[in-house]
């Protein structure tokens, strides 16, 4: 579900990190809860290492894992 | 939560007793299963359930003396269900010409059994299926020659009893008629049989037995003396079957197959080695102690067959069963919206709920439903013997905590507002202007704080009219939240600084407008003594003028679900209302109250099941509601329930808007309420120097992006942090396409992200999520 007033959410592909002026391209990242730790590939700042995590992630795939680990 | 605590509990609930039908039955017969089924047509289903333990469907199918009908509690409104004629259509129907098969025995016993009446030929069946070579003795031409006596044929048909033998017979069952067994060690004398039989079936029926006496002994009445459970007689290879039927005791042709199984049992355990007295199902049935609110059912008439000697069709048989309630305790299930999502009931639940805190490894799949009970008291106020469910699930999340398994999602954000309630943003306590000491202090609980702060503004300036010798103000959270989540250690720092501020006040007296307050005050503080401000109003009185414009009005009362029991609280908020010429509704007794969803911070725990809830209860009456806790009221708002505070009669918006219509005001307003109650009452009261806080910047948030904000539990505070803090790093995410910018920031726990667009207003903001899990590149 979306809170957007837009429904359409952010391309990856049009993200631009503000600050360092560069495209986020897909790289190697650690996702951590509780102790345990998953690399995943995100969109991410080349130069400075912003990784970006879109509410489709952080709401479906993201939500189960954290749900899963605290029930562990 | 130890393994003996949790029997005693789950003894407690009687959910999981046999129905009466079940428990009167000689074979317990599963009637009220079987009845279900043919209500909806599964006329297979139910024969099966039926032939599962009765031995000869199609005879006692017809012939059943049944026992059941005179327990059924049907009988209580309208009449029993007749079950026996049920059972007689369900055979005509669905009798399926069966062919038993018995199990393969490595040393199958050699049985004998004297007497082929239905008794005798119970244990032959019931043997024969275990294998054992079983050879009956009948001293008649036939078998069961007394039901072909006793019985005319449109009662029991040939064909039942022809259909019943041919079954035993493909169970390998020999049946020698007209071979008359007697005492002594002759050809067929009964020591002959015993000599070369395993075991032995007396199976004689109602008459005496003189002959057999040298062999085993006899009882007074001249019949073979058998212990009535175990059918065990003087001689540890024989075992007696039923003998109903004359001495004066009526004739019952399934208490004859009970005799007859009793005695398989027995034959069994014998030829097993195992004893035969151990506890079993044979045990005598008492009384059932399945609950079931008759009262609940109206009365419904029997089925009449239209031809009464044909018994019921299918369709009249189908009628019929659907008289069956079917009985059921379920007193808590149908009445909390927790239990009945969980499809569950106590006895079930408890014994999930310590499986789930014994887990050592694996997922503890209950955590969910654990923290999913309001705590509210209902289920214990309608249990006939009292079990709450409330303090196994308060117990199982202290267990949790204590342990280290309790899932931080589910009250971390509940335990956040509750810091921010206790924090200097929102807690204060003072004597009144020009006193140094209180008679009373003023408690009005966090969450009237937040939800109408004016009203505890109106609410302490009376007071402070009407009350002598000077009347404090504490503004503060009593600490439910942490109790309620079963923060043990969290929940003793909360009440040690209760104490402290309480003792800083000179020990006053408490008088709180929040019913959670007062019981919290009362079940863990009790040395303070504390009242609610309602009775107290009774005796004060109302400012005056208060009240006007809510004359005439006609409103349904929910009483909050902690004060079900607070009667004195019931009584003076109704003639609270009605001096102000409001007609008054009950949706329930007070007793009966429901949770509105926040008790035991379900809300966050398990929206769906708190909107269940206290959609559940809305929807009782189509009267505004009338609630004393800001909490109930606000809940309802959320849903869409008009409803309105006790203290919006009395002090009615001042712009002359509608009370009952008077939104949410959500997390976000709420805190910022108490932020400004404190600094309004600090400064003009008590005219210390107070600063209005300034926003950390301009945001703009549509009411749609409000709201799915509130459902998700992220703050405009939150919000408005990660914006200010992204513009004045610019660390942040632009987007080519739309121009919009995305931002993050981690407050605490959770990673809240924003996706907003800069507008000359603002900070206007499009989407906001967050998760708890950190992400950041391997260095």
């Amino acid at each position: 579900m979306t809170t957007s007033t837009d429904p359409t959410p952010p391309n990856p592909e049009d993200l631009i990190c503000a600050k360092c002026d560069t495209p986020l391209r897909i790289g190697k990242v650690l996702a951590s809860y509780m102790g345990q730790t998953f690399p995943v590939d995100l969109p991410l700042c080349p130069t400075c290492g912003f990784v970006y995590v879109s509410e489709d992630l952080a709401e479906g795939r993201m939500l189960k894992v954290e749900q899963a680990l605290e029930d562990k | 939560m130890d393994s003996d605590h949790v029997r005693t509990l789950e003894a407690r609930c009687v959910e999981e007793h046999p129905p009466a039908c079940q428990n009167a039955c000689p074979l317990h017969v599963d009637a009220r299963g079987m009845l279900g089924k043919i209500g909806t047509g599964d006329v297979a289903g139910a024969f099966a359930l039926y032939a599962r333990v009765v031995p000869f469907p199609a005879i006692i199918g017809h012939i059943c003396d049944h026992p059941c009908e005179t327990v059924c509690r049907r009988g209580e409104a309208g009449g029993p269900v007749r079950i026996a004629a049920v059972e007689r259509t369900l055979v005509e129907e669905a009798y399926p010409s069966p062919r038993p098969t018995a199990r393969r025995q490595t040393k199958p016993r050699r049985i004998a059994i004297v007497g082929a009446g239905l008794s005798g030929l119970t244990a032959a069946a019931d043997l024969a299926r275990k294998g054992h070579r079983v050879t009956v003795f009948e001293a008649d031409a036939h078998p069961l020659e007394r039901l072909r006596h006793d019985y005319p044929e449109d009662r029991l048909p040939p064909s039942a009893i022809a259909v019943d033998l041919g079954a035993l017979d493909s169970l390998g069952v020999v049946i020698q008629c007209r071979t008359r067994i007697t005492g002594g060690s002759g050809p067929r004398g009964l020591e002959t049989l015993i000599d070369t039989h395993d075991a032995v079936v007396l199976a004689l029926g109602p008459g005496v037995a003189q002959d057999f006496a040298p062999t085993i002994h006899l009882a007074d009445n001249g019949r073979i003396a058998i212990d009535s459970q175990s059918r065990a007689t003087s001689h540890p290879k024989v075992f007696g079957g039923g003998f109903h039927g004359a001495l004066g005791e009526n004739y019952s042709p399934i208490g004859s197959v009970r005799d007859g199984r009793r005695a398989a049992t027995s034959i069994d355990r014998f030829l097993q080695g195992a004893s035969l007295t151990a506890t079993d199902a044979r045990e005598e049935a008492e009384g059932s102690c399945l609950y079931v609110n008759i009262t609940s059912h109206a009365p419904v008439p029997p089925t009449e067959p239209s031809n009464p000697k044909a018994g019921y069709t299918l369709d009249e048989a189908m009628a019929e069963a659907d008289r069956c309630f079917p009985c059921h305790c379920l007193e808590c299930t149908k009445a909390c919206a927790f239990l009945s999502h969980y499809r569950t009931y106590p006895k079930r639940a408890v014994r999930e709920i310590h499986n789930n805190l014994s887990i050592i490894m694996g997922n503890r799949k209950a955590n969910r439903m654990i923290d999913s009970c309001t705590l509210c008291g209902l289920c214990e106020t309608v249990c006939p013997t009292d079990l709450a469910m409330g303090d196994v699930c308060l117990q199982a999340r202290q267990e949790m905590v204590a342990s280290g398994h309790m899932p931080a999602s589910h009250h971390d954000f509940a335990l956040r507002d509750m810091a921010d309630s206790r924090s200097e943003r929102s807690a204060f306590a003072r004597h009144q202007p020009g006193f140094d000491q209180s008679t009373l202090v003023f408690f009005p609980g966090c969450q009237l704080a937040a939800s109408s702060p004016g009203h505890v503004e109106r609410l302490y300036a009376h007071l402070r009219d009407r009350m002598k010798g000077g009347i404090g103000l504490m503004v503060d959270c009593c600490g439910a939240p942490a109790h309620w989540a079963g923060q043990t250690d969290l929940h003793g720092e909360v009440r040690a600084h209760l104490h402290r501020t309480w003792t800083s006040l000179g020990e006053p007296e408490i008088v709180t407008a929040c019913a959670s307050c007062l019981s919290m005050f009362r079940a863990h503080m009790p040395e303070i003594p504390v009242r609610s401000l309602w009775p107290l109003l009774t005796e004060i009185g109302w400012p005056k003028g208060a009240g006007q414009g809510s004359a005439g009005k006609t409103l349904a009362i929910h009483d909050p679900c902690v004060g079900r029991h607070e009667t004195e609280v019931q009584r003076a908020v109704r003639t609270l209302a009605r001096g102000f010429d409001v007609t008054l509704e009950e949706i329930s007794s007070p007793e009966l109250t429901t949770c509105c969803g926040f008790g035991g911070l379900v809300s966050f725990a398990n929206p769906e099941v708190a909107n269940a809830i206290v959609d559940q209860r809305a929807a009782e009456r189509s009267e505004d509601y009338l609630t004393y806790c800001a909490m109930c009221r606000d809940n309802f708002a959320r849903r869409g329930k008009r409803a309105t505070h006790l203290l919006d009669l009395a002090f009615p918006p001042t712009d002359g808007s509608d009370p009952a219509a008077r939104p949410d005001p959500g997390f976000s307003g709420r805190r910022d309420s108490r932020t400004r109650l404190r600094i309004h009452l600090l400064r003009d009261i008590w005219e210390e120097d107070m600063t209005d806080p300034e926003p950390a910047w301009t945001v703009i948030i549509p009411d749609a992006i409000r709201a799915e904000m509130e459902r998700k539990l992220i703050l405009v505070d939150e919000v408005t942090a990660v914006i200010a803090a992204a513009e004045t790093s610019g660390q942040k995410i632009k987007d080519a396409k739309t121009g919009h910018v995305i931002a993050t920031l981690r407050t605490g726990p959770v990673t809240t992200w924003v996706e907003y667009e800069n507008t000359a207003e603002g900070a206007l903001v499009h989407r906001a999520y967050g998760h708890r899990m950190t992400v950041e590149v391997p260095s």
